[in-house]
């Protein structure tokens, strides 16, 4: 039997859910897709690192600089574990959309470098016409636009497994849409719009099958079920700090190392190289040459206190807690007159985020009526604006849920949504 | 400061029942406005009639406040001179930046005065200009000269 999460303990570690909003009401956090809050244990670690030792990693000969190092080390070495990767193939970035930037850059900048004669890129990762990219029609724009800026850069071609009425992948144009011209994939784990968990391994089984790379977006997923990347059977997997109660300005990309080695750079500078001369360089090896500039150490250390936070609670109790959580907001949700739920309606296969759209009423009005009771949700595209457009949506109300959620909050939601539609006369 | 006070009975009215939403037949100058973060759309079209009064057409989807924001628009600079328009315009960009503190005169902007308390609300700001954003651009596109007397440029 996996262990239930005690709620009301856990919000004791997060000050930020104590304080009011608007006319004293309690602060009801239904955001966490955008961004979770942070533990004490997180600020904590962050506040020691600079307390007692901080400095500048990989530079410098002395004990400060030793510590500071080693604390960032080790910080990576629990997270990749977290994960189930090896600290080598694990680099740190500034966000999930760095991330992905690094990987499509792969592609764009060893096709550029293939076209001025350069001879030691891999061929993986030159792109050519006739040549093309993979992605899904739930893809958040961070998985999108970079891919379409390489489409441009080498002119590739974009294609997409489109979705279902029921927020779905459409698997049964896996096989067509993915074909031998393929050299990359690169899909959503799981939907930050629709809260749909993709069978990513499927996907990128077949991604292999055609001899592609294959990219996972693991944003909402890693922060929220257990994730082996090795499970996955990605490549390369991208996700952020912040959504997983660590800092921001911290991204993740993990990568099978026989791929990350074979990736030219992406940003250049200082920590990434090997050599430099007047008229070229080389390159260290990964995770360092992708490390350009000083790091975010203190960031990776509160991330590494975060992972720690969600080892004891243990990530099978989180996601039985989140699964129980959706159950619940797609049942109340699901049951008002007038609302309509954009993504899965069934709780399988299926993450916290829970769009709708309210009849005559536009989310913005909604996501206000919310906020006045206290209620932070987000309301928009949630940056998958063609996703909104394929189920004839301008944008959408998303509540999200997470470990600091229980039920009552999904009951002030539902009463806010109420509230509107009795205020708007819809 | 709650949520009726940002919504105010004007606005509901100017939302349900939106002023003179309908194009032109012969715009002479066009701006279509979107707010990235929300998707709200708006069309505003320009053209100068017989007189040199302007004409304005727009259509729209999207939230209560831009919508009936474009409907207050409408309302207050369709057929008046130009420059009188842009005073309009400028008096309601004015309140939007007032963070709620200003008492707007109901003699120069109608029933754009309810929408003092959206000032507050920094996040709705954008979509109450959104309608004035696209005026402007159109008038531009049209090389209708705005320039009111003793406005800055
Ligand atoms: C699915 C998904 N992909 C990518 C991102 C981008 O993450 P970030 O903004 O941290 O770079 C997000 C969140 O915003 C997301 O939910």
């Amino acid at each position: 039997m996996t262990p239930t999460l005690d709620v009301a303990r856990i919000r004791k570690d997060f000050p930020i859910l104590s304080r009011t909003v608007r006319n004293e009401r309690p602060l009801v956090y239904l955001d966490s897709a955008a961004t979770s809050q942070k533990p004490l244990a997180v600020l904590d670690a962050e506040r020691e690192f600079y307390e007692t030792a901080n400095a500048a990693v990989h530079r410098g000969a002395h004990q400060l600089a030793e510590e500071a190092t080693d604390a960032y080390e080790s910080a990576r070495a629990r997270i990749a574990a977290f994960v189930g990767g090896r600290p080598d193939d694990l680099v740190f970035t500034k966000n999930a959309t760095e991330s992905l930037n690094l990987v499509a850059y792969a592609f764009s900048n060893a096709s550029a470098k293939a076209a001025h004669g350069g001879d030691d890129l891999d061929p993986r990762f030159i792109l050519s016409p006739g040549d093309s990219i993979v992605v899904t029609q739930m893809e958040h724009h961070a998985n999108l636009v970079p891919w379409q800026e390489v489409c441009a850069k080498t002119g590739a071609t974009l294609r997409w497994i489109g979705v279902t009425d029921d927020g779905r992948l459409d698997l049964d144009e896996l096989d067509s849409v993915i074909d031998e011209t393929t050299k990359v994939v690169s899909v959503v784990h799981q939907s930050n719009i629709l809260g749909t968990v993709n069978p990513v391994r499927l996907v990128m089984d077949r991604a292999h099958q055609v001899d592609a790379l294959g990219v996972v977006d693991a944003c909402q997923s890693v922060p929220h079920q257990p994730v082996d990347v090795n499970a996955l059977g990605a490549d390369l997997v991208a996700w952020s700090a912040h959504k997983m109660l660590g800092p921001t300005g911290l991204g993740l990309l993990w990568g099978r190392q026989e791929v990350l080695s074979a990736m030219p750079p992406f940003i250049t500078g200082g920590s990434m190289i090997e050599t430099v001369f007047m008229e070229h360089s080389t390159y260290a090896a990964p995770p360092k040459r992708f490390e350009a500039g000083t790091p975010m150490v203190a960031q990776a250390v509160g991330l590494s206190a975060a992972v720690q936070y969600l080892e004891d609670l243990g990530m099978d109790a989180v996601a039985a807690h989140e699964h129980r959580l959706t159950g619940a907001a797609l049942e109340r949700i699901g049951a008002l007159r007038g609302v309509r739920i954009i993504g899965p309606r069934e709780n399988v296969d299926r993450g916290s985020a829970v769009s709708f759209v309210v009849d005559g009423l536009h989310p913005h009005d909604v996501g206000q009526f919310l906020d006045d009771r206290g209620v932070a949700v987000r309301v928009g595209h949630h940056c998958a604006w063609p996703t909104c457009r394929r189920y004839s949506v301008p944008a959408t109300t998303r509540l999200s849920t997470y470990i600091y959620n229980d039920e009552s909050d999904i009951d002030v939601a539902v009463e806010g949504i109420v509230a509107a539609q009795k205020f708007f006369g819809v | 400061m709650d949520v009726e006070s940002l919504y105010q009975d004007i606005i509901l009215d100017h939302y349900k029942h939106p002023r003179g939403r309908v194009l032109l037949a012969e715009p002479s100058g066009e701006s279509h406005q979107v707010n990235p973060t929300c998707g709200d759309e708006v069309t505003v079209q320009v053209a100068l009639d017989a007189d040199g009064h302007i004409r304005v057409g727009y259509e729209g989807q999207g939230c209560s406040i831009s919508q009936a924001s474009a409907s207050v628009m409408s309302e207050m600079v369709d057929g008046v001179d130009p420059r009188e328009a842009e005073s309009v315009r400028r008096a309601f960009v004015e309140l939007m930046h007032s963070k709620g503190a200003a008492e707007p005169d109901e003699d120069v902007l109608g029933d754009g005065i309810a929408f003092v308390g959206v000032a507050k609300y920094p996040a709705r700001i954008k979509c109450a200009l959104l309608p004035w954003m696209a005026l402007h651009d159109a008038e531009v596109r049209a090389g209708i000269d705005t320039n009111a007397e003793g406005a800055q440029a």
